[in-house]
């Protein structure tokens, strides 16, 4: 083993190399080659059955390349999903009902029998960062979609992991509470100091989230381009929502809009 | 509280109302019935044949044997064999959810289990219970546990936990199957195994599923016991009461109707514990994921 190697690798939060993915017939993926730095945001967009959930997937050691390494942050993906390096949400909430907010928030740790005072103290701390302190004794069924998602989040968050992984987690809300969701979702970002890989299928929100914006084409599904994104100040100490919402409407933002726009027709030619 | 109040207001007037209709058509069909043409279309409403309800009521606190002031009262009779049943069918019931749990596990842990034995399962309950009772009779006699001698009241516990047993396993089956794939796929990024998954995940999100089984399986194991303890012969439950009494109908039949009141109301306290079970899992009660 060369520890250049490895240690070149464990500086990553990410690092895909030369990955295949095949369902029967179908080529989902192809040939991908994407790392993602500690702390990066990287989203990926793409049409429907371009394999940006199933890259997604792959990451997260739900499925297994049919070829080619995963290594999440510098250990194979399966070893990361055991030491539960990284946190996942998807598209649905999936909130235990019978569990109350901060029960839900504490599952992680639970189910890997950390103890009941530490699990109390950190639910209290993720859900006071996602803005749901007063909420810890509700039941999920009580709390809106946008509250839902914000509750899956602070519990993927739960065992401190150094990547958090989002497939479409604001797909289901409406366009109001999906930017204010970005917003917290920057802070809470910036704060956690976690890398995160966002599954999307729309174009603003890629860009104003993301360092940068990995647009991906199907049959087979591969990455054709990799767009920056506009996203300001990352090293700036506090990004207020207003601050997301000037974003929206500078220069930069639009052009990077058009870049991908540009970058996603090319690929369905 | 409200919904509770309600409730025991809505099962009271119920069995108000059938008593008066009782009654009514006591008051209004004449004594011998209505025939037309030949055929007894409504039956006869005579004493002999449908006593009052009070006559009923009165029959529980007169001894069992007319005269002899010494014997037990028709009520402790009925009450005490009623309570020797519901222990039975109890007895059952837990054996037969216990089975059907573990049927549902291995046929949720191996699919091809659930095809293997889930057509059995459906067959077992086609056969009718009056040829089976003497069977496990039969066999129950011929054996002996760690020298325990079988006795014919755990004939009646299997019996009735072969009745009790399908409805949990096909509910239990598919509420342990139940979860969406984004929470069963939710465990597994957090690397929790399949046992971890069955105690956080399934079977919480089960007990909606189960409970309403579990009332079924209820019901079916208070027929199996009466049913069991008739055809199997075995005394001291109300099955063998019922018969006991209607042996000595022909003349006074309220007797009779003692018991059977004993077993409806043997029935109803099953549901009400099976209630009881449900209110101590309230938690569980909601949507599932």
């Amino acid at each position: 083993m060369s520890e250049l190697a490895s240690a070149k690798s464990a500086r990553s939060a990410v690092e895909l190399d030369g990955v295949d993915k095949r369902f029967g017939d179908v080529q989902a993926l192809s040939g991908i080659e994407l790392t993602l730095d500690d702390g990066e945001f990287v989203s990926l967009i793409g049409p429907s059955g371009c394999g940006k959930s199933t890259l997604l997937r792959v990451v997260a050691d739900l499925e297994q390349p049919t070829a080619g390494t995963v290594q999440v942050g510098g250990k194979p993906a399966r070893q990361a999903r055991l030491d539960q390096d990284y946190g996942i949400a998807f598209q649905q909430s999936g909130l235990l009902e019978w569990r109350t907010v901060a029960e839900n928030v504490e599952l992680p740790l639970h189910v890997h029998g950390v103890g009941k005072a530490e699990r109390r103290a950190r639910a209290a701390e993720l859900l006071e960062l996602v803005g749901l302190a007063d909420f810890a004794g509700s039941r999920p069924a009580q709390l809106s979609g946008g509250m839902q998602q914000r509750v899956a989040i602070a519990r993927a968050l739960a065992p401190q992991p150094k990547l958090l992984l989002m497939d479409e987690p604001f797909g289901a809300l409406d366009e109001m509470t999906r930017e204010r969701m970005q917003a917290e979702l920057l802070r809470i970002a910036r704060e956690s100091g976690a890398a995160v890989l966002f599954v999307t299928h729309s174009i603003p929100e890629a860009v104003v989230l993301s360092d940068r914006v990995v647009v991906m084409t199907p049959r087979p599904g591969r990455i054709t381009e990799i767009v920056d994104g506009r996203r300001p100040g990352r090293d700036a100490a506090e990004l207020e929502p207003d601050d997301v919402e000037d974003v929206r409407e500078t220069a930069a933002f639009f052009a990077a809009v058009t870049a991908v726009r540009e970058a996603l027709r090319k690929g369905h030619q | 509280m409200g919904g509770r109040t309600r409730s025991v207001v809505t099962t009271v007037s119920a069995f108000a109302l059938l008593v008066l209709l009782w009654e009514l058509v006591k008051l209004v069909v004449p004594d011998d019935g209505v025939v037309v043409g030949g055929v007894r279309i409504l039956p006869r409403t005579d004493d002999a044949s449908m006593p009052h309800v009070w006559t009923v009521i009165a029959k529980l606190g007169q001894p069992e044997v007319a005269g002899a002031a010494d014997v037990r009262t028709v009520g402790a009779a009925v009450a005490q064999s009623a309570l020797y049943t519901l222990g039975l069918a109890l007895g059952g019931l837990v054996l037969g959810g216990v089975l059907g749990v573990v049927l549902a596990l291995v046929m949720l842990r191996f699919r091809l289990a659930e095809r293997a034995m889930l057509p059995y399962i459906v067959a077992s309950q086609t056969v009718p219970l009056i040829a089976i009772a003497p069977l496990v009779a039969g066999w129950g006699g011929k054996i002996a546990i760690m020298g325990w001698a079988w006795q014919p009241w755990a004939s009646v516990m299997v019996i009735a936990s072969y009745l009790a047993f399908f409805p949990i396993a096909v509910g239990a089956l598919r509420g342990l199957a139940g979860p969406n794939r984004a929470s069963v796929e939710l465990f597994t990024s957090l690397a929790a195994g399949w046992w971890t998954t069955l105690r956080r995940l399934r079977l919480p999100a089960a007990v909606p599923a189960i409970i309403p089984a579990v009332r079924l399986a209820a019901a079916a194991a208070v027929v199996g016991a009466i049913v069991a303890e008739i055809s199997t012969g075995t005394r001291g439950g109300i099955g063998r009461l019922i018969i006991e009494y209607a042996q000595t109908a022909t003349g006074d039949p309220s007797q009779l109707y003692a018991a059977i009141l004993g077993a409806a109301v043997l029935g109803l306290v099953a549901a009400a514990l099976v209630s009881l079970l449900d209110r101590a899992l309230w938690r569980y009660r909601g949507a599932v994921g």
